[in-house]
């Protein structure tokens, strides 16, 4: 029986890790549910039968193999609507991260399905799907139920664990050939993945100070760099201040940027929105200096302090050299 | 060339957000205000206008909700906008995701826009999705957090950051795009755009008016249902520091670092 249709979304021969997750959800969630756990893959050549067949590992029992082109919401639409109309699938699964809300999000209008997103947990009530999605900053959970199906889940960035199925388990990799609606066409990709500022590793480093908008300028950076030496890190950042240039895509973190838990995270002058907080709050010491003593990140930090960065960071930076006798 | 820009009025940043626990709906009485991510929106609407390169003949900001939300369609008039659209109907109340967007599709079939513009997210109900929902239903090819937006005769050129990188994308018009708040700096509307938005045309419609049909909208026409509400699980709070005397606000950060290790 028809059950769960998970999207993976994958670059350069890897499948995303938020994807694989939602696989692994998939197929968890399929087996309480006694149905059929399958996923999509969508792309050109570049696709090969044993990459699909290897979500096999993560618990998907079918995997639909569909040329079309990969990194862009419509054409997927296309390919998972037209399997869950003729196929009968009850859900559709996306891992957290900006495709799986657009491909989503269309599905929600092809098919007129219910829609959750920002899920952080998926449970089975009385034969259905049930979604706990966290509303109002984190204030409060809802449990969002499904009227008629199909349902479309979106997950939060990193929500569903990977787990590894079975060793060399493998999918049944079917490939499809799918009608692109006319308005799929009319978007194209020019460049995908393109990289600005240097490369930078940050996840491997067992302290960072993360910079946000409260810097105020890109030389505000050179504060959380001197910082960030002092204590043997390295630097952060987040997407606003990515986006405005000040610092490299590399070091950014949260949705659309890397997850990271090191020992000590320094967040200097970030807000802490949730596209931020599911990047980093995995942290084990969270310390947060912000001006603003209403800043979300306060909720969520370990050490807070209310205060001016420019007075703060520099005097930090002196007593951390010193406490560490250089 | 006419833009529809979507506006949504929205508890103000400062008031604080909860559900109300009877309707399940977010409480959204007290003091409200235009959904900030929708400002950029408009802005971005207003420098296609005035970037020289396509002519534009209106821009239309269009809203969904009650009486009240004409508020968010005079501030979108006084940033730039020509007119206004406002859908209101009791019939909508809560409506979810898949139900407000086929009610702004419909309305915005009417207009017929070439471009419609939206901020990526709702300050309030933050779910990310009404542009790629809207533009399914229109048929049009679009395109989420976008931060920066190239127009050309008869298609755009976009960029944005998505899972591995900064994306650039050619899309043809008409079409719709969600932007992210790195596109622009939004303006300050002046003081006669203030006193002047509410002689601005502003046209009221009922879900008969916008041929919805309303067994599709309202709560009884949603797809989702919110089955409970739940406290987030207890965390312990964290420490907070005002600082008063810097250097006394530095020892205490180093000894709660030193206490945890963190400087070895």
């Amino acid at each position: 029986m028809s059950g769960i249709l998970t999207y993976a979304l994958h670059y350069q021969g890897a499948f995303n890790k938020n994807s694989l997750g939602a696989v692994s959800e998939g197929a968890r969630l399929a087996q309480q549910l006694g149905v059929e756990s399958a996923a999509v893959v969508v792309g050109g050549d570049d696709v090969t039968e044993e990459m699909c067949a290897s979500l096999g590992q993560y618990g998907a029992q079918k995997v639909f193999r569909a040329n079309a082109p990969e990194g862009l919401g419509a054409p997927v639409v296309d390919v998972m609507a037209t399997l869950i109309q003729e196929r009968g699938y009850r859900y559709a699964l996306f891992g957290g991260g900006l495709l799986g809300f657009e491909i989503g999000a269309g599905l929600t209008a092809r098919l007129r399905a219910g829609v959750t997103m920002e899920v952080t947990r998926v449970k089975v009530q009385d034969g259905k799907l049930v979604a706990e999605r966290p509303i109002l900053q984190d204030s409060a959970i809802v449990d969002s139920g499904y009227v008629n199906e199909p349902g479309i889940i979106i997950g939060r960035l990193n929500a569903f664990e990977i787990s590894p199925a079975a060793d060399g388990a493998s999918a049944e990799v079917e490939t499809l050939d799918v009608q692109l609606s006319e308005w799929s066409t009319k978007a194209r990709m020019v460049q995908r993945g393109e990289q600005r500022g240097e490369q930078v590793n940050i996840e491997d480093a067992d302290v960072l100070v993360a910079g946000g908008r409260g810097l105020g300028k890109a030389e505000g950076f050179e504060m959380a760099e001197e910082l960030a030496e002092a204590l043997g890190g390295a630097v952060a950042a987040t997407r606003a201040v990515v986006d405005a240039g000040w610092y490299s895509y590399s070091a950014q973190i949260g949705q659309t940027g890397k997850t990271v838990a090191p020992k000590l995270y320094l967040a200097a002058g970030i807000s802490g929105a949730i596209q931020h907080k599911v990047g980093m709050q995995a942290s084990e010491n969270i310390v947060a200096i912000n001006k603003d003593p209403n800043a979300p990140i306060f909720e969520f930090s370990d050490l807070g302090v209310v205060g001016d960065l420019n007075k703060i960071l520099p005097k930090l930076t002196a007593a951390v050299k010193a406490a560490k006798g250089g | 060339m006419k833009i529809c820009v979507l506006v949504k009025e929205v508890p103000d940043a400062a008031v604080e957000k909860r559900m109300d626990p009877n309707t399940k709906r977010i409480d959204r009485s007290g003091e409200k205000n235009l959904n900030p991510f929708d400002t950029h929106a408009i802005e971005a609407a207003m420098q296609v206008k005035e970037g020289g390169i396509v002519d534009v003949d209106e821009v239309v900001a269009v809203t969904m909700g009650p009486e009240t939300a004409v508020r968010a369609l005079h501030k979108a008039v006084s940033l730039g906008a020509d007119r206004s659209v406002h859908l209101t109907d009791p019939s909508l109340a809560g409506s979810d995701c898949c139900a407000t967007g086929y009610a702004l599709a419909r309305v915005l079939e009417q207009e017929a826009p070439d471009l419609v513009l939206l901020g990526q997210q709702s300050d309030d109900g933050e779910c990310y999705t009404m542009g790629a929902i809207i533009a399914d239903h229109l048929r049009m090819p679009s395109l989420t957090q976008v931060i920066k937006m190239d127009v050309q005769e008869g298609s755009l050129r976009c960029e944005r950051q998505a899972e591995y990188g900064y994306d650039t994308v050619e899309i043809d018009l008409p079409a719709v795009i969600s932007v992210g708040d790195a596109i622009n700096e939004p303006r300050y509307p002046s003081l006669k755009a203030i006193m002047g938005a509410k002689k601005k045309p502003l046209e009221s419609k009922s879900t008969a008016d916008a041929a919805i049909e309303t067994d599709r909208v309202g709560e009884p026409g949603s797809q989702t249902a919110v089955l409970a509400i739940n406290p987030p699980p207890a965390k312990q709070a964290g420490e907070i520091i005002e600082d008063e005397d810097t250097d006394e606000t530095i020892q205490k950060i180093m000894s709660w670092m030193d206490e945890r290790k963190l400087l070895a």
